[in-house]
């Protein structure tokens, strides 16, 4: 299953930030961790991770060091700031009262079959 | 881990590739690079050959024009600060910044330093204003054949056709005060815009999207050194003011170093700025065409009025000719800029009508300037300068009926706005050949009269 566009980018920020959390992590790793919460469902244009980043630490959420790699490269490391963390508890809200209010959607709902043969 | 040359040279193209991006600074490349190695690694280790481990990590990374937009975005101050503000010294990934700086400041010079040459050499006034182009123009071109690496013939034609409008400018025996001086003197800025022109579009003259380039390049570059002069107006007005309070008069400085070095220094200036600046900062031509399309047609419906009760079209004098020419090639401009900043995909809209209206009054008014310009010819027999006004005007009609013709169709519906858009830009090289022909020809035919 693939997941929508627009729901992707509206998970992005939190989603970056929750995995922040567990310590400083680089672009790369960041993306991967990404795709082993979601079973790799969520697709990212891997690129656009970057001005996001940089968004996030323009708004003050993360901060950036940059460090050198185990090959020897130079590596830009990213750290959750507890402005951040505030953020992210902020969102966490957001997003618990979205999933209640889905959650009781569905329930209401007629299964997903029966609402195809509703329509043929 | 190491990996084989051939990558390497990949991963290198791909680098310069994404350097070239002005949205995207050094250090995101770098961020970029690391991001795609450590992706080719990964897909390395699970069986891809280099050349299908490169190809898979550059399709994830995603399409660079989106990437780059979203940089943009993000950081849509960076360009502008990194020109303005002086390159941090610690950060070495900014010196082309400083080169370019280097560049630009030492051809705005060699312009300056032209001029004032030309001002201390020329014995009279007319040698000069003849050659002020060429004292200028060169350098510009020169900027831009530096930074679109122009490619060895092209630089090579550029300079030949220079090198021949030079010498054909200062060859020829002009009577003084003649009149094919004085159109020689007009049109050769025309001519040498055009060769400016082929340096910025990188030789790539035959392209129709380049050209659109060059025009918008132009009127951003008017209105930036229009900017750049209020700027130095300000500046040497408050420092006469102070200079002439403490009683130094700064007048010998003034108009012998400071104003023939730095009015043409700032228009190498001001097309450096526009480069920088493109895709970042918004164009200002939209909003300005939109202001003065409506008022340029009432300024036309108003001259129009003026001339049909002014009387017999005969007696209209010469110089009103010329200054009505002036309004025809600047409305020409306006279509042209507001042609050069739509979006070609939009519906037509209200502004379309607009513009349709301007260039049908245009047409109005070339029409009558035309039966003056007739008559005048029957009157009083052929000139020069009659024969040059009469091309221009000529030329402006087909433009502009071809224009108004084709914005009816896209107003119908008929035709896309890019064949309106193709238009103009195939018409463009039409006004260098006249100019060419006023320059060259008309001398010959008139007997430098």
């Amino acid at each position: 299953m693939r997941i929508e566009k627009d729901l992707v980018a509206a998970a992005a920020t939190p989603l970056v930030l929750g995995i922040l959390t567990d310590g400083d992590l680089y672009g790369y790793a960041i993306l991967k961790r990404v795709g082993e919460l979601s079973g790799g469902s969520m697709q990212w244009t891997d690129g656009m991770l970057y001005p996001l980043l940089h968004r996030l630490e323009r708004l003050g959420y993360v901060t950036s060091l940059w460090g050198t790699s185990d090959a020897g490269r130079r590596r830009k490391h990213y750290a959750i700031t507890d402005l951040g963390r505030e953020q992210l508890a902020e969102r966490q809200e957001q997003w618990t009262v979205v999933s209640d209010a889905l959650r009781q959607v569905w329930q209401d709902l007629p299964r997903p079959s029966v609402v195809t043969e509703g329509w043929a | 881990m190491e990996l084989d040359a051939d990558l390497e040279a990949q991963i290198d193209r791909w680098r310069g590739y994404v350097q070239r991006r002005q949205a995207i600074a050094t250090a995101d490349v770098e961020e970029l690079e690391d991001h795609l190695r450590e992706q080719i690694e990964d897909l390395l280790a699970t069986g891809l050959d280099h050349d299908e481990a490169f190809l898979v990590a550059i399709k994830r990374l995603g399409n660079l024009d989106a990437v780059s937009r979203e940089f943009a975005r993000e950081h849509s101050d960076r360009l502008w600060k990194q020109l303005v503000l002086l390159p941090d010294a610690a950060d070495d990934s900014r010196a082309p910044a400083w080169r370019e700086l280097a560049v630009v400041i030492g051809f705005a010079l060699g312009a300056g330093l032209a001029v004032k040459a030309g001002l201390t050499w020329s014995d009279d006034g007319t040698g000069l204003a003849r050659n002020l182009g060429l004292l200028v123009f060169p350098f510009l071109a020169a900027y831009f054949g530096w930074k679109r690496r122009l490619t060895v013939p092209v630089a090579a034609t550029l300079v030949a056709s220079f090198a021949a409008l030079a010498v054909l400018l200062n060859v020829y025996p002009f009577a003084a005060g003649g009149s094919t001086e004085l159109l020689a003197a007009l049109h050769a800025p025309v001519l040498l815009w055009m060769l400016v022109g082929i340096a910025y579009v990188g030789g790539r003259w035959r392209s129709d999207a380049r050209r659109m380039d060059f025009v918008r390049f132009t009127g951003e570059l008017a209105i930036y050194y229009t900017l750049l002069a209020l700027g130095g107006a300000v500046l040497i007005g408050l420092t006469v003011a102070v200079l002439s309070a403490v009683g130094v008069d700064p007048d010998p400085v003034l108009t012998g170093w400071i104003l023939p070095l730095t009015v043409p220094g700032a228009l190498v200036v001001a097309a450096w700025l526009v480069e920088a600046k493109q895709n970042v900062v918004e164009n200002i031509a939209p909003v300005l065409t939109r202001v003065f399309t409506p008022l340029t047609i009432i300024m036309l419906l108003a001259v129009l009025a003026v001339l049909a009760t002014a009387g017999g079209l005969g007696t209209v004098d010469r110089d009103l000719l010329i200054l009505m020419n002036a309004i025809l090639v600047l409305v020409l401009s306006l279509l042209l800029y507001s042609i050069s900043a739509r979006d070609s995909l939009a519906r037509p809209g209200v502004f379309d009508v607009l513009q349709l209206v301007l260039v049908v009054v245009a047409l109005a008014v070339d029409a009558v300037m035309l039966t003056a310009m007739l008559t005048r010819i029957t009157e009083f027999g052929f000139s020069p300068n009659k024969i040059a006004a009469l091309g221009l005007n000529l030329l402006l009609l087909v433009h502009l009926v071809r224009a108004a013709w084709l914005t009816i169709g896209f107003l119908r519906g008929r035709r896309p706005f890019t064949v309106l858009e193709r238009w103009q830009t195939r018409y463009l090289p039409v006004y260098g050949v006249w100019a060419l022909v006023v320059v060259a020809v008309f001398p010959l035919v008139f007997g430098f009269a």
